[in-house]
């Protein structure tokens, strides 16, 4: 148990309000936190939990908007809620620093690295110029940068995602803190690059013995940075307990729903009559190659799911095959035909067969139409079907998607993300089309959320017989849903195949890397990732 | 605020949607809640437009009546005295809201139909065609508008026509630049390309996808290119190029009326006399962006920020 | 070559070329006369001969590419023609060249919109800045407010109230600006006081509002959230994170205005009499008087785009991710 002395941060009944639709709702209502010092608090739950909120907190700031209106914060001793602006500034940045999501939006365009770096630590008089940039270069080449002593010359733009959110936390290190608030710092990075990003970060920590609050939203990345772990949601908390016992046996209802989420497993099944047949794709944006020779087939009721990272490919491979994008060199086999490249012209009946799916449920639906007018639509065009007809037809489709006759009227904006996103479904299932593609249709959704549309696909399979193609770049999800896998990497196909035969070795090497960095539930998995791929690099 | 339930539910992930309301309900709930600017805005919106539309019916006199008493005092017969040449300034104001109205709005409505039309089009089709009408608004767009307006009515001559004509092409690049920018990012939306792969044709997808999603810019834009225009050819009336004599125009009453303000010192009532059309037009500016803004606020959910 | 000075030099062709187009535009107008504008500048007693006299000097016998190329020739010279009016029926010819009617009135021009800006755009600047800094505080309200109403004022509203206050009930200062050449400068800023008073409050409204504007949208950026979490003084986030990265946006807001301001001089030299170039249009509109419109119209253009030009060359200068490309 924790002696006084030890405390670090101590968090009483925090009470935080925002502004929205012209009147204060609360954020946060109530919570205790207590961190000691040199320990790591993950703070998880999914989006609107209020995290950053009471991560932002923790340094006594509120964001525009947003107000402390109850609790105490003491931090080392010091009343957060009674302190002067002055004695939080000289808090902030010195003893408290902070570490934000997307880091090239967080680091000052107009100043070169190495400035951003040093400023709080020569502001703060901790340290003297010259000590504080050879210091800076201390700590880059301790987070891995590159050519640590000129990586400070460079300016934000002139830097890649995964090496500025290391600048970041370089900045956040660089005066020696008590106390780290990561905000979701590897959200915006692709796993592979997520991997290394999270080892700097964990071993710069454990280094300089700094006690942080990490928040996510990924139970696997809070696993492995995280010595205790919070669950919050809808501002509140559901349960805390170190690593070790959260994972292994929750107490709590929404906590063990939190963890069950990654339990679908389908029995992978082959199909020798193919739907559709790519053949030698390659296609361009303007003079830029973007999909070379991509050939891969879509068995008739099964599930190909596509993997890659950004700049994969993935998503221009669903814009050929719709005809968004006409290829220059190969050919789409659908259902036996090659269709024509152009959109223009293929054949409504053609059009019909073959419906997409959006990562973003919001764009894709007029925020202006209503349900019934969005669904209802496919159902008139293409079986011209109206009145009474139609409505049946409609009202049947928002069954099959597990809503009622309620959601007939509703504008997109009232609908929950992951209602949208059903919408979308039944939109696409309205033209009863024989192939279904869904680009990263689960990506914007909370982990919950993604698991009953993943459920809902597949029980729709099994009842339709339609066949789908799974763009993502989430792991968890190949494994969940797919028959078959397709690995692309810079436009190109690694590896295609039946599922238990990519998922398990001999691998390509990318997709090996790939497989290994996706980040899982247990504690000590990065030690051990890390060993593996260094042994394999060597 | 319910206790959230413990376990995850489809139909639970939003709260149930507010009962559906017809528009005309819906309309009735949202001027209740508005502003009092917005209140005093359309309030003085309708009595101008009363005023405009029952001009010949409140006017004690008419707008090119000619009395004996030029310059005459406030008060009598003539409740806001006469002017130069002895017409009645009360009635000439009345006359002046139907005129100076009337072809603002003519204007507006023209500018809107070229720009707003152009603009759709351009974002549709983009390629050559975006190319080459935006390449021609910037070029007209370089050339500051009034100047622009004074050069071409030196030349065509000053008649309502062709005033209404001239100011609204040259506004109609302002419109055809937003309609452009909206109609973009609403093209470029997964929703459109949603229809187009459906099938859909051009004429459905413009305007069942596009055109309700650009309305409320452009509405908020109408107001204020409204005002923009009314000011516009207030200033051309007040410069002596615009609305000719003896039509009442309120910008070229404040030129007539000018030399009573060396009067204010004798008699201040004479001294406002050419100050009260150019309130009169400050007002109704005032009250349609105070409506604007009122509007920009409930469409976007953001107010505008200049 | 370095990427700023490739851009720089793209601008710089394309404002070229813009000012190039707008000449054509602004020469072409006079295609659109109707066909027997030179009776009526000559009047209707006008012979044969003087008509055809003064059509063969406009050059009016001659294919028009040819008129535009000699028209451009001269103005680049410096020669703008010779005004229409002067003219009669008879022949015998009094008018004065253009340029010697546009000159002594673009410097009075020049000197009152110079006097204005600079009066307003520190003014603005100052008062746009502090009203972001104290948003929704009582100051940002009242500025607003008040600025919200003069922007909704035709100008001459605004002159001809500072008109009946400052001259007519407190005679401080003259309602007609009479200056001359050879008027001393402290009698011309005095002579110029309502004038410029009146365009220091309409473009100070603007000004102030794009300002305030362009502040508030930069202070939401992450980058300055990021420097409030340092712990950095209000000030030195003012100063040092967001002032440099506000030129663009702020260089943007004045350009605009200033040309703005070269509009509005139109109708306030017109209200205090004010012997400049925009009074000199309005009178040469009402007259028909052609060249002197076209030289004004050319004036009035090249002066918009060249701070327009100015405006993005700064922004380019400024932005560091052409300074220093990858």
């Amino acid at each position: 148990m924790s002696s006084e002395a030890d405390t670090l941060l101590e968090m009483r009944d925090v009470r935080i309000d925002g502004f929205a639709d012209e009147q204060w709702h609360a954020i946060i209502k109530g919570v205790d936190l207590t961190l000691r010092k040199g320990e790591v608090l993950g703070l998880i739950g999914e989006s609107g939990a209020g995290k950053s909120t009471l991560g932002l907190a923790a340094m006594g700031f509120a964001r525009p908007g947003c107000r402390l209106t109850g609790g105490e914060i003491l931090f080392d001793g010091i009343d957060l809620m009674r302190a002067s602006e002055r004695q939080k500034q000289r808090l902030r940045g010195a003893r408290i620093a902070y570490v934000a999501q997307s880091a090239a939006a967080a680091f000052n365009p107009a100043y070169r690295l190495l400035d951003q770096t040093v400023e709080s630590g020569i502001r703060h008089g901790l340290l003297r110029p010259e000590e504080a940039r050879a210091e800076a270069v201390e700590l880059y080449r301790a987070m891995d940068l590159p050519d640590p002593e000129h990586f400070g010359d460079r300016f934000p733009h002139q830097v890649s995602g995964g090496q500025l959110q290391r600048a970041m936390t370089a900045m956040a290190m660089a005066s020696r803190p008590d106390l780290i608030i990561f905000d979701e710092p590897t959200t915006a990075l692709d796993v592979t690059t997520q991997v290394n990003v999270l080892a700097t970060m964990r071993n710069a920590i454990e280094r300089f013995d700094t006690a942080a609050i990490y928040i996510t939203h990924d139970l696997a990345v809070v696993a492995q940075m995280a010595d205790r772990i919070k669950v919050l949601r809808h501002g509140e908390e559901i349960e805390e307990a170190d690593t070790e016992t959260m994972l292994s046996a929750p107490q709590q209802p929404y906590t063990k729903s939190l963890w069950a989420v990654r339990s679908i497993r389908k029995q992978a099944e082959g199909n020798a009559d193919k739907v559709l047949e790519l053949n030698g794709i390659t296609a361009t944006y303007g003079t830029r190659p973007v999909l070379k020779d991509v050939s891969f087939d879509v068995p008739r009721g099964r599930t190909v799911a596509v993997v890659g990272e950004s700049g994969s490919g993935k998503s221009t491979a669903a814009r050929v095959m719709t005809g968004l994008l006409p290829q220059i060199a190969g050919t789409v086999r659908f259902d036996g035909r090659d269709l024509p490249p152009e959109l223009s012209k293929r054949s409504k009946e053609d059009l019909r067969r073959i419906q997409m799916i959006y990562q973003m449920a919001d764009t894709a639906m007029n925020p202006r139409h209503t349900v019934r007018e969005i669904i209802g639509r496919p159902v008139r065009f293409y079986f011209g079907k109206t009145g009474r007809e139609a409505d049946a037809r409609v009202s049947e489709l928002l069954h099959l998607i597990e809503l009622d006759d309620s959601f007939l009227d509703r504008l997109p904006g009232e609908l929950s993300g992951g209602q949208k996103q059903r919408i979308c479904i039944a939109r696409a299932l309205a033209a009863d089309p024989d192939l279904i593609i869904c680009d990263e249709v689960t990506s914007a959704l909370d982990q919950i959320v993604q698991d009953g549309i993943l459920k809902l696909l597949m029980r729709l399979q099994k009842e339709l017989g339609v066949s789908i193609i799974f763009i993502t770049h989430d792991i968890a999800t190949v494994r969940a849903i797919a028959d078959e896998i397709v690995v692309m990497y810079q436009g190109g196909i690694v590896e295609k195949g039946p599922k238990q035969d990519i998922l398990s070795p001999p691998h390509a090497d990318y997709t090996a890397l790939l497989l290994s960095s996706v980040p899982e539930m247990e504690v000590g998995w990065l030690d051990r990732t890390l060993a593996e791929q260094g042994q394999a690099a060597s | 605020m319910s206790e959230p339930s413990q376990t995850y539910s489809v139909q639970q992930e939003a709260a149930p949607a507010s009962p559906r309301r017809g528009w005309r309900e819906r309309a009735l709930i949202e001027l209740r809640k508005a502003p009092l600017t917005a209140w005093f805005g359309m309030t003085v919106i309708l009595c101008y437009l009363v005023v405009a539309l029952f001009a010949p019916w409140i006017a004690p006199h008419g707008q090119a009546e000619v009395f004996a008493t030029p310059y005459a005092p406030w008060g009598g017969k003539f409740l806001l005295g006469t002017d130069q040449i002895g017409r009645d300034v009360l009635s000439r104001l009345i006359y002046g809201a139907r005129n100076t109205i009337g072809i603002a709005l003519a204007t507006t409505f023209l500018a809107f139909l070229i720009g707003g039309g152009l603009g759709l089009m351009a974002a549709i089709s983009r390629g050559w065609v975006d190319q080459v009408l935006s390449r021609i608004v910037d070029v007209l767009m370089a050339i500051p508008s009034l100047i622009f307006a004074l050069m071409l009515l030196s030349i065509f001559g000053s008649s309502a026509a062709s005033l209404i004509v001239i100011i609204a092409v040259l506004d109609s690049t302002r419109v055809f630049r937003l309609t452009r920018a909206v109609a973009m990012n609403v093209v470029v939306m997964e929703y459109v390309e949603a229809a187009r792969l459906r099938g859909e044709r051009l004429g459905w997808v413009m305007r069942r996808e596009i055109l309700p999603n650009i309305m409320p810019p452009l509405v908020a834009e109408f107001g204020l290119r409204f005002c923009f225009v009314f000011l516009t050819i207030a200033a051309l009336s007040f410069l002596g190029v615009g609305i000719q004599p003896p039509t009442a125009d309120w910008g070229s009453m404040v030129r007539e009326n000018a030399a009573l303000i060396q009067f204010a010192q004798y008699d201040l009532k004479a001294g406002l006399t050419p100050l009260l059309p150019a309130a009169a037009i400050a007002l109704l500016t005032v009250a349609v962006n105070f409506v604007v803004d009122w509007f920009l606020m409930k469409t976007s959910g953001l107010r505008d920020e200049f | 070559m370095h990427p700023i000075i490739r851009t720089i030099l793209q601008r710089l062709g394309l404002g070229l070329l813009t000012l190039f187009l707008v000449s054509i535009v602004i020469f072409s107008a006079v295609e659109f006369l109707p066909g027997d504008f030179t009776e009526a500048i000559l009047g209707q007693a006008a012979t044969k001969e003087t008509v055809a006299a003064f059509r063969h000097e406009l050059g009016l016998d001659q294919p028009a590419h040819i008129r535009y190329f000699d028209w451009i020739g001269s103005v680049l010279q410096g020669d703008f023609g010779t005004s229409f009016s002067g003219r009669s029926a008879s022949g015998v010819d009094r008018s004065r060249e253009v340029v010697e009617l546009i000159a002594p009135r673009l410097m009075n021009t020049l000197f009152l919109a110079g006097m204005t800006a600079i009066i307003a755009v520190p003014l603005a600047l100052f008062l746009g800045v502090t009203a972001a800094l104290y948003r929704n505080s009582l100051y940002d309200r009242i500025v607003n407010a008040g600025t919200l109403s003069t922007i909704s004022m035709p100008e001459f509203f605004v002159a001809y109230i500072l008109i009946l206050l400052l001259s007519t009930i407190f005679p401080v200062f003259p309602s007609l600006a009479n200056i001359a050449a050879d008027t001393p400068l402290i009698e011309r800023v005095y002579a110029s006081a309502l004038p410029s008073l009146t365009l220091t409050l309409v473009i100070v409204a603007h000004m102030m509002r794009m300002t305030r504007a362009a502040i508030i949208n930069l202070l939401a950026s992450p980058y300055i959230e990021m420097a409030r979490l340092k712990g950095l003084s209000g000030r030195r986030v003012i100063l040092h994170h967001a002032l440099p990265n506000a030129w663009a946006p702020i260089v943007n807001v004045i350009a605009f205005n200033l040309a703005y301001l070269v509009v509005g001089v139109v109708v306030v030299e017109v209200v205090f009499v004010y012997p400049g170039i925009g009074q000199l249009m309005v009178d040469a509109v009402t007259s028909r008087d052609i060249p002197v419109v076209q030289a004004c119209a050319l004036i009035f253009a090249a002066t918009y785009i060249l701070l327009n030009l100015l405006a993005d060359i700064i922004s380019i200068v400024t932005n560091p991710r052409l300074l220093h490309p990858r």
